[in-house]
């Protein structure tokens, strides 16, 4: 039964991660763009997490986490870029 | 007693999928940038924290090991989603300057980081100066 839960969500997760790459891949707004990667990299964090069920092992934890720091970095940065046009001043 | 995990466990991967999944369609389907910005940054977020506490009770149960990772990336999403959508609702209030398409803030004031010193000061002292 957790096999099954495990694949529907994963489907539910892809579906989404797909979604999100269309908007990325289609929409005229740099805004619009960077809301779908920041939202791409949650949707693989769970994707990773759910593997792990999967698959019954723990190891993909430190990816996941990894995931989630970088994830949010890139979002900070990017933002930061527009807002000043610079990084780190 | 297995049966009753193997229950939750389903029931928290089911409903954070389906919260995941009413982000991403919500995401791509409201209409501007700004109601654009609640989709993801809500209901994904709440989708994950679900798996990722399904994921634990999973490894607590039929694996015997309590790991402290999914609690970890929870509480990092949690604090994280908040500051990655003020971020990029500061950056779409700046970079839509005298387009239509922004929407008016709530409180009858410009958008908090447009807002001048002198305004902002007006702004405080006005009711102040009422009563």
């Amino acid at each position: 039964m957790i096999q099954i839960a495990a694949a529907f969500a994963m489907g539910c997760f892809g579906l989404g991660l797909l979604a999100n790459l269309w908007l990325a891949l289609r929409s005229s707004s740099m805004i619009d763009r960077i809301l779908a990667v920041d939202t791409m990299t949650i949707n693989v964090i769970a994707l990773i997490v759910l593997y792990g069920i999967h698959t019954g092992s723990g190891l993909n934890f430190e990816a996941a986490l990894l995931f989630a720091m970088t994830g949010f970095l890139g979002t900070v940065v990017y933002c930061k870029y527009l807002l000043r046009g610079d990084i780190i001043e | 007693m297995t049966l009753i995990a193997e229950l939750l466990i389903s029931a928290l991967l089911v409903v954070g999928a389906l919260f995941g999944l009413a982000g991403n369609l919500g995401l791509l389907k409201l209409p501007d940038t700004m109601t654009r910005l609640h989709a993801p940054t809500k209901a994904t977020t709440v989708g994950v924290g679900t798996a990722l506490i399904g994921s634990m009770v999973y490894f607590l149960v039929f694996q015997g090991t309590f790991t402290w990772h999914e609690l970890l990336i929870t509480l990092f999403l949690l604090l994280s989603a908040p500051l990655t959508a003020n971020l990029i609702a500061k950056a779409y209030v700046h970079r839509s300057r005298g387009q239509e398409t922004r929407p008016p803030s709530a409180t009858g004031a410009p958008w908090a980081t447009l807002e001048t010193d002198a305004q902002a000061a007006a702004r405080q002292d006005g009711p102040a100066a009422e009563s």
